[in-house]
């Protein structure tokens, strides 16, 4: 191989290059100070799991605390900072970050045939301001933490001074969360226009990279506006400028429409990269390319740009003009039909397919069925006069929790399911993994669905004590959290022990054609021996040989 | 899923949308799921059988992208045509002012009567003028399908004609905090009050009657129901104990160590000022968390409590 074409390649050797990523150096500086991809998605992939485990306890302590009326485990304004972090936690450490961080820095320069995302220093500095940014957070929870809702509302948020000091330690650690965010998305931008292996035209882009096309047009364009909205909260607060306290002459409903102005794009940060692994789960799993290929990419660039204009639908109620909420309501049905042609084009790629339910499967088949149930129940919110009624109730709660959770991280699950033996070079035991998955369905629908119907018979949603009415309701909900609990424990568990105990994992375990699957297992240091040229989509099956087919669950032991 | 009760035409009109959408909903998630699930069982992967090549249909693709325009298009449109009528409020209601506040209800009716429930006419338009003397709050009521968020520095009007007699619950929907440990906590999820739909006759008599001492109650006994409806009890106990705020046991002519300056002797301007004013002159020990209550308590409800307090021994 020519050196010269090689300059990036710096200190490191050829032979280096050509090592398995794990073993490409070893001790912590090697991890703290790698520029490699796949180590810092591996990093990303332990902080936003731990941020997930975190968020995860503060959401069990809260159903506890619904389990019967009155005191149950806490006091009220314990209760308030509970959901707060659950929130705040959630949101902005785990799953904003989740899919493209993690998964999106490991798999997306593999899928492109590259050696590595266009700036690998860039890559770094993100990895540590998520850090910095978490620290924050940390901060402020142990002053004693927030209680404002993760939504900052103001005037609450600047109401009693010695609380505002904590909500600045929260919007300081979202403002530096912000630019992580930012840097990755910019980061993944200009790696997907420049770094292409030969052959991978944008008609041949696996759907996963158009996800993170558009997640990453969206964290450039919207988180900013987020940046400024805390910048202006901070400004209210230490220099008593009137921005959003009316006390001071500014506009609580102003500071509605900046915080979601990018908050609602958020939302499709949040689910649009759990619908681009599930594009490559069902075409996996069923071996065809999926039916509507242009179709269902255009529809993430399509949700990106409707995703700009629908953000005061969460503001029906807040005293809005009667137009802007007409405006608003004919605006956001036109989600709908991205997300329409998603769902129809998955469900029509499983015909005449050659279906199987190996575990990462199994969550595809739950994100279309809980997607499904999310995107509808949203029909219910964008109609104007039913939404006055569910505004602020269960019914949202549950619908949120039915996208984001039944959403991505069901979807972010069944990706780390099937990249798993491809990052850590291990297989999983697939009947824990099969039983964690239906525990966690069971479990979610039994936690949400009663909420549907708790919000639909007038339950306010942040109540730390409810009518009598409502106590068996929650105490269904309650119930299906802890099974939740045990399904997402069993599959931590199954992963933990592959990592312990589990067989070395083949090449190509699920007999893909995508290139990801074609490098080793685990991936060299610079991801292929050779620059792949692409000869064909990551979906042709019907062009592949039964060889290329084959499943190769487990390596080869070169003792037999 | 089923929707409350509906106590009025608006509320049944609601429904109707509900439904509309909610049957909707199960014949496309029947279909999808369906679909998914025969597809499933009919293509399960078999040895030695691939997977027919995805072909193309541009009609079936073009029909689920346009056909849900139209359903959309019409969702929109009974969303907004039931929007409009809750919008518009008749121009012979009767107005009846709300004031939210941490953490309870205040209405003020034509009389110039204030309650912390609201006492409203069957089969006539009340319009509520809602406002907040804090932080944002909602004025939501689940039985008549109506919601408004009420904004500090700000009016915002609702309006509804309940058609049957009754009771119904009124929450606060928009999260506004919480105070207070223990039993003596209170904040957003205690919010709730009551709507009262009386009969006109009812009605007509409660505004007659107006505010004040109902007859035959002794001015402090008014005062000690003031103490309760208007939600002092919520951080001020009778017994001694210390919640969120001081005790009123022996409260009246006790001398009070305060957080900032002298020591201030309760008497009736200092009670006066603690509850109009709450924040001016704070007893050592509790947080600046009262809300005010001006606007709220009137003159003569003031000296009915001072004067309860005064038998607080």
């Amino acid at each position: 191989m020519n050196t010269q074409a090689q300059p990036q390649a710096g200190h490191h050797d050829d032979a280096m290059l050509n090592t398995n990523y794990l073993k490409a150096g070893s001790g912590w500086k090697s991890w703290a100070f790698t520029l490699d991809h796949k180590r810092i998605g591996i990093m990303y992939l332990v902080f936003v799991l731990a941020a997930f485990l975190t968020g995860g306890i503060f959401a069990l302590l809260v159903r506890t605390e619904l389990a019967s009326q009155g005191h149950t485990i806490v006091s009220g304004p314990t209760y308030n900072k509970l959901f707060t972090l659950h929130g705040a936690i959630m949101v902005f450490l785990f799953i904003i970050p989740s899919v493209p961080a993690s998964l999106g820095n490991f798999i997306l320069p593999m899928q492109l045939g590259a050696r590595d995302v266009a700036f690998p220093k860039i890559n770094l500095l993100s990895f540590y301001i998520y850090l910095v940014g978490a620290t924050f957070a940390l901060v402020s929870i142990g002053y004693g933490s927030v209680d404002t809702g993760w939504t900052f509302y103001t005037p609450y948020s600047l109401h009693d001074p010695e609380a505002a000091t904590k909500v600045l330690y929260m919007t300081a650690a979202v403002f530096v969360l912000g630019f992580s965010s930012i840097l990755t998305g910019l980061n993944f931008l200009v790696t997907i226009h420049t770094l292409r292996a030969p052959g991978l035209t944008w008609t041949r882009l696996p759907l996963f990279i158009w996800g993170m096309y558009a997640t990453s047009i969206m964290q450039v364009l919207a988180t900013p506006v987020l940046a400024i909205t805390l910048l202006m909260l901070i400004f209210e607060r230490v220099f008593g400028l009137g921005i959003f306290d009316p006390k001071l002459g500014g506009d609580p409903i102003l500071f509605q429409h900046f915080f979601w102005f990018y908050s609602h794009p958020a939302v499709y940060i949040m689910i649009v990269p759990g619908m681009a692994i599930v594009s490559e789960l069902i075409a996996t799993f069923s071996r065809r390319v999926i039916f509507g290929y242009f179709a269902v990419a255009m529809s993430s660039l399509a949700l990106a740009l409707v995703g700009f204009l629908v953000w005061a639908h969460h503001m029906f109620t807040s005293g809005m003009s009667e137009y802007a909420n007409m405006l608003f309501s004919a605006l956001t049905f036109l989600v709908a039909i991205p997300s329409g042609v998603k769902v129809f084009n998955w469900t029509a790629t499983l015909y005449k397919g050659s279906i199987s339910f190996a575990p990462p499967m199994l969550y595809a088949l739950a994100f279309l069925f809980l997607f499904t149930i999310g995107g509808l129940t949203g029909l219910f919110l964008g109609t104007l006069n039913v939404d006055i009624h569910l505004h602020d109730t269960y019914f949202v709660v549950a619908h949120f929790h039915y996208v984001m959770m039944g959403g991505t991280v069901i979807g972010f699950i069944g990706g780390i399911l099937y990249w798993w033996p491809k990052i850590t070079g291990k297989m999983y035991n697939f009947t824990s993994a099969s039983v964690g998955a239906w525990l966690t369905f069971i479990g979610f629908n039994v936690t949400f669905l009663s909420q549907f119907v708790m919000g639909s018979r007038g339950m306010p949603r942040r109540y730390y004590d409810y009518l009598p009415e409502f106590e068996q309701l929650h105490r269904v909900s309650t119930l299906g959290s802890y099974i939740l609990a045990v399904g997402l424990f069993t599959t931590a568990g199954t992963l933990i022990q592959s990592l312990a105990r589990g067989r070395a994992a083949g090449r190509n375990p699920w007999g893909s054609v995508a290139l990801e699957w074609q490098t080793q297992t685990p991936p060299v240091f610079q991801n292929f021996e050779e620059t792949p040229i692409v000869t064909r989509g990551p979906y042709d099956y019907h062009l592949a040989t039964d060889e290329e087919l084959r499943e190769d669950l487990y390596a080869v032991d070169p003792a037999k | 899923m089923q929707m409350p009760v509906a106590l009025s035409a608006y509320a049944t009109d609601v429904d109707k949308s509900y439904y509309i959408i909610y049957w909707l909903s199960v014949v496309l998630f029947i279909g999808i799921i369906g679909a998914a699930t025969y597809f499933c069982l009919a293509y399960k992967r078999k040895a030695g059988v691939r997977a027919e090549p995805t072909g193309h249909n541009n009609i079936l693709e073009l029909s689920w992208t346009v056909a849900p325009v139209f359903i959309l298009a019409y969702l929109f449109w009974i969303g907004w045509k039931g929007y409009v009528d809750m919008s518009i409020v008749p121009p012979n209601a009767i107005e009846v002012r709300g004031r939210a506040f941490q953490w309870g209800w205040d209405f003020e009716y034509p009389n110039g009567a204030h309650t912390p429930d609201l006492k409203a006419p069957v089969g006539k338009p009340v319009k509520l003028i809602l406002s907040s003397n804090d932080v944002l709050h909602a004025f939501f009521i689940p039985q008549l399908r109506i919601k408004r968020d009420t904004v500090p520095g700000m009016y915002v009007s609702l309006w509804f004609e309940a058609d049957k007699e009754g009771d119904a619950d009124i929450f606060c929907a928009e999260y506004c905090g919480g105070k207070g440990e223990g039993t003596a906590a209170i904040g957003h999820w205690a919010m709730i009050s009551k709507v009262h739909i009386l009969s006109v006759a009812d009605y007509d008599k409660f505004i007659l009657e107006g505010g004040g001492a109902k007859p035959g109650e002794s001015v402090p006994d008014w005062g000690k129901r003031l103490y309760v409806e208007k939600n002092c009890a919520g951080c001020h106990s009778l017994d001694g104990a210390v919640g969120a705020g001081p005790s009123w046991k022996g409260i009246f002519g006790r001398t009070g160590v305060m957080t900032a300056g002298p020591d201030i002797v309760a008497d009736e301007n200092y009670i006066r000022e603690s509850i109009l004013e709450p924040q001016a002159h704070i007893v050592k020990g509790f947080g600046p968390v009262m809300p005010s209550f001006k606007g709220i308590l009137q003159d003569k409800e003031i000296d009915a409590i001072i004067s309860f307090m005064k038998t607080l021994k």
